[in-house]
C-alpha cells in the first residue's frame, strides 16, 4: 500500500505511539478551553441574555439543546469519514477513531432528545412531540446504537470496526432520507408541525446568538478532547501486546517512531 | 460451451477443458438450491404467516373491536406487521452459509458476488415475504381494512418489502460474522425502515382519505430501483468482511 | 534467431508475501511460484500460519505486503476467480442437501470439467452410493471425500488444499495423493498444507516450512 501521497505529518500521526503522545499532550488543553467556553457560554445564555418575549425563560434550554443537536450530526459525519478511511485503507487509527466517536455521538443525541423533551413540556404540555427534528434525532440515536451494537458483537475488534464503519456509511446515506421523509410525514398527518427549534430561521437577537455560538465551539472542543482521550484508550487495548505499550506500562520512556508500524 | 487453452512450454502443457457457467445459469442454480432447502423445511414457511395472523388478532383484543377504529389503523398496522414478520428470516439470510463454508465458495466463483447476493435476496423475498402479501386480504378482513384501500396496500407492500429485503440483506451480511444477537438486526434495520414505512403507510393513508397517493409510491419505486443496483454491492462488501476470519 | 517460445508465466506466484495480524508477523516474506504440474507442500505446526497463507492466496484476506500473481497477472477477481479451487476446514456444502444437489449447485456456479459428472466424480472417490443422501448422514471422512469429488468436478487450475488429509484413513490419504498427481499430470498445480504428519507422495514436491 503506497502512502507516498500522504503528507508526512499525517503519516507520522497515524502511528499509534505517536498519536498516543500527541493526543495526551493536546487533550488537557482542549478540555480546559472547552470548559471555560462552556462556562462563558452558559453564563451568557442563562444570565446575560434577556428572556424571550414569547417563551419567557423556558427557551434558555436551547443553549444546551441546539449545540448538542449540531454535535450529534457533526460527530456522525466524523464517524462516517473515519469509517470510510478504515474500510478502504484499513488504517488502525481510523478504526479506533470511528468506533470511539459512536458513544460520544450517542450521548449528545441523548442530551438533544432529553433537552428537547424538557423544552416541549412547558411549551406544549407533553413530554414528547413527534416534531420532525426530534423524530430525526431519535432515529439518529438508533443509528448510533446500531453501530455500537454491531461493533461490540464482534470478537475481532478490527473486523468489527470495519463492519460497523460500513453500517455507519449506510446510515449516513439514510440520514437525509429520514429527515425529509419525517418532514413529509408530519405534514401528511397534520400534527404539531411547528418547528420550534430553529434559531437560524427566526431572527435571533445578538445577545442570544453569541452564547449559542460559544456553546457550539465549547461542545466541539469537548468532543475533540473526549475523542482524543477515548482514542488513546482504544489504541492501548488494541495494541496491548506491543512493545510500546509495555514500555509505557513499565514506566520506561516510549520510543516515538519515525514511521508508522 | 467448451473452451480449450493450450500453451506449449519447454515442459508440461497446460490444457484446460471446461464448460464455464454463465451468470444466468449460476443464478438459476442458486435459486434452485434455496428453494430445495426451503422446501425441505417447508413447515417453517408457515411461521411468519402464523405470526402475522396472531399479531393482527392482538390489535382488536387490545383496542376493542370498534370497526371504525380498526378501519382507521388497519393499513398502518398491517404494514408494521409485515416488517416485523420479515425480521427472523432476514437474520438468518447468510449465517448458515457462512458457517458451513458455502460463502467461501461464493467468493471464489467466477460470478460477481453482488449478483449472487441479489439472487439470494430474490429467493428470500419470494419464499418468506410473498406469502405474507398473498395473505393480505385475509389479514385485512381481520382488521376491517376498507376494500378500496387493499390494492394500494398491496402495491405499497410489493414496493416496500423488496426494498426492505435488500436493505436487510446488507445488515444481515454485516451481522453474519458477529455473535448471534436477536435484537441487533432489528436495531440496525429500524432507522432504515422508517422512511420506507412512512412512504408506504402514507400512500395507504392517502388512498384511504381519498387523496392522491401516487407520489409516495413513486418515491418507493425510485428507492427500490436504486437499492437493486446498490444494495447488492454493499452486501458483497459486507460478505467479504464476514468471510475474513 | 531464437525460435523457442517464452515459457508461460507460472500459474501462481508470490513475491515477498507477508501477513501480519495485530502487527505480529504471521508469515513471510515468502517467495515462491507454482508452475503447471507442480506441487508445493506447506508444512508447519498448528498456529504457524498455514491456513492464513492459503486464505491470503485465495483472496479472502488481503496480504500485508508483497504481491500475488495468477498466470502473470496481478491477483484480482478476474485473474483469480474460476482459476482456483479451495478446500478448507469448512465443508463448503450444505448439510441438508445431498452430495448430488450440492455438487449440482457448485457446477452451476463454476461450470464443469468436460467429461466429468457428479456421479463419475463420486465414483472416483469411492462413495457413489451416498450421492443422494443428505450430507449430515455421512461420516466426517465421507464428507471429506465429497469435497474431493468437488475438486474433480469443477474446473480450476490451481488447487489450494488446507489440511486435505484430515479425517481420512490410509486409503483416503492415498486417494488424495492420487488425485493431486492426476491433477498435476493434467497440467494443474496444487498447494497443500499439512501438519507434516503425512508423508507426501510426490518426491518432486517443493516444501515450505512455516514457523509459528
Amino acid at each position: 500500500m503506497s502512502r507516498s501521497y500522504l503528507p508526512h505529518w499525517m503519516h507520522w500521526l497515524g502511528s499509534p505511539p505517536n498519536f498516543y503522545r500527541f493526543a495526551g499532550v493536546l487533550r488537557p488543553w482542549l478540555m480546559a478551553v472547552a470548559l471555560i467556553g462552556a462556562v462563558v457560554g452558559l453564563y451568557g445564555g442563562l444570565v446575560l441574555a434577556p428572556p424571550d418575549y414569547q417563551q419567557g425563560d423556558a427557551y434558555r434550554i436551547i443553549f444546551i439543546h441546539v449545540p448538542s443537536a449540531w454535535m450529534s450530526l457533526f460527530i456522525y459525519a466524523t464517524m462516517a469519514v473515519a469509517g470510510l478511511v478504515a474500510l478502504v485503507w484499513r488504517v488502525k487509527l481510523a478504526e479506533v477513531i470511528a468506533m470511539e466517536c459512536a458513544p460520544i455521538g450517542a450521548a449528545f443525541t441523548l442530551v438533544t432528545l432529553v433537552t428537547g423533551s424538557l423544552w416541549g413540556k412547558p411549551m406544549w404540555g407533553t413530554w414528547w412531540t413527534w416534531d420532525a427534528r426530534l423524530t430525526s434525532e431519535l432515529v439518529l440515536l438508533f443509528l448510533y446504537l446500531g453501530v455500537i451494537g454491531l461493533y461490540n458483537a464482534f470478537e475481532d475488534h478490527r473486523r468489527g470496526a470495519r463492519a460497523a464503519s460500513l453500517l455507519a456509511l449506510v446510515g449516513i446515506v439514510n440520514l437525509p432520507i429520514v429527515h425529509y421523509s419525517v418532514q413529509w410525514w408530519n405534514t401528511l398527518h397534520q400534527g404539531t408541525t411547528v418547528n420550534f427549534l430553529d434559531p437560524a430561521r427566526s431572527s435571533i437577537a445578538p445577545s442570544m446568538l453569541w452564547p449559542l455560538l460559544v456553546m457550539a465551539l465549547a461542545t466541539h472542543l469537548y468532543f475533540f478532547a473526549s475523542l482524543l482521550g477515548r482514542a488513546r484508550t482504544g489504541l492501548l487495548s488494541l495494541e496491548s501486546g506491543k512493545q510500546w505499550v509495555r514500555a509505557l506500562v513499565g514506566g520506561q520512556p516510549t520510543q516515538t517512531t519515525g514511521a508508522p508500524t | 460451451m467448451a473452451s480449450t487453452a493450450q500453451s506449449i512450454l519447454g515442459g508440461a502443457s497446460v490444457v484446460t477443458t471446461a464448460e464455464r457457467a454463465g451468470s444466468f445459469a449460476a443464478c438459476r442454480a442458486l435459486l434452485r438450491r434455496d428453494f430445495v432447502l426451503a422446501w425441505r423445511r417447508r413447515g417453517e414457511l408457515f411461521l411468519p404467516l402464523l405470526y402475522a395472523v396472531i399479531v393482527a388478532a392482538l390489535f382488536p383484543f387490545a383496542l376493542g373491536p370498534d370497526p371504525e377504529l380498526l378501519a382507521r389503523i388497519a393499513g398502518g398496522v398491517l404494514l408494521v406487521i409485515v416488517v416485523l414478520a420479515m425480521l427472523p428470516a432476514l437474520e438468518s439470510m447468510f449465517r448458515a452459509d457462512l458457517d458451513d463454508g458455502t460463502l467461501e465458495q461464493w467468493l471464489l466463483a467466477p460470478q460477481p458476488l453482488a449478483l449472487l447476493a441479489l439472487t439470494r435476496v430474490i429467493a428470500h423475498w419470494l419464499m418468506t415475504v410473498l406469502p405474507l402479501i398473498v395473505v393480505m386480504p385475509l389479514l385485512g378482513a381481520l382488521l376491517n381494512l376498507p376494500v378500496k384501500v387493499l390494492p394500494v396496500l398491496i402495491v405499497a407492500l410489493l414496493l416496500a418489502t423488496p426494498l426492505l429485503a435488500l436493505l436487510g440483506s446488507v445488515l444481515s451480511a454485516l451481522a453474519a460474522g458477529a455473535r448471534r444477537s436477536g435484537i441487533l438486526l432489528a436495531l440496525m434495520l429500524l432507522p432504515l425502515a422508517v422512511p420506507v414505512v412512512i412512504f408506504a403507510a402514507g400512500a395507504v393513508a392517502a388512498a384511504q382519505s381519498g387523496m392522491p397517493f401516487i407520489a409516495p409510491l413513486m418515491w418507493l419505486a425510485a428507492a427500490l430501483i436504486l437499492a437493486i443496483v446498490l444494495a447488492p454491492l454493499a452486501c458483497a462488501a459486507a460478505l467479504r468482511i464476514a468471510v475474513e476470519t | 534467431m531464437a525460435t523457442f517460445p517464452a515459457p508461460a508465466a507460472p500459474l501462481l506466484s508470490a513475491h515477498r508475501l507477508a501477513f501480519t495480524r495485530n502487527d505480529e508477523p504471521v508469515f513471510g516474506p515468502l517467495d515462491f511460484s507454482l508452475g503447471s504440474g507442480e506441487t508445493v507442500l506447506v508444512e508447519g505446526d498448528n498456529g504457524s500460519g498455514k491456513t492464513t497463507l492459503l486464505r491470503v492466496l485465495a483472496g479472502m484476506l488481503p496480504p500485508g505486503e508483497g504481491e500475488i500473481r495468477f498466470s502473470g497477472r496481478a491477483a484480482s477477481r478476474d485473474s483469480r476467480n474460476g482459476r482456483i479451487l479451495w478446500l478448507g476446514h469448512r465443508p463448503g456444502m450444505n448439510e441438508s442437501l445431498s452430495a448430488r444437489e450440492n455438487l449440482g449447485f457448485l457446477t452451476g456456479l463454476y461450470g464443469t470439467r468436460t467429461g466429468v459428472t457428479p456421479v463419475s466424480a463420486m465414483e472416483r472417490v469411492g462413495i457413489a452410493g451416498w450421492i443422494d443422501e443428505p450430507l449430515r448422514t455421512l461420516s466426517a471422512g465421507q464428507k471429506k471425500r465429497v469435497g474431493l469429488a468437488r475438486l474433480l468436478l469443477l474446473p480450476g487450475e490451481v488447487w489450494l488444499l488446507d489440511e486435505p488429509y484430515a479425517n481420512l484413513d490410509r486409503h483416503g490419504i492415498e486417494l488424495v495423493n492420487a488425485l493431486i498427481a492426476e491433477h498435476c499430470a493434467r497440467g494443474g498445480a496444487a498447494l497443500v498444507t499439512s501438519h507434516g504428519a503425512v508423508r507426501f507422495a510426490d518426491p518432486r514436491a517443493r516444501h515450505i516450512h512455516l514457523v509459528a
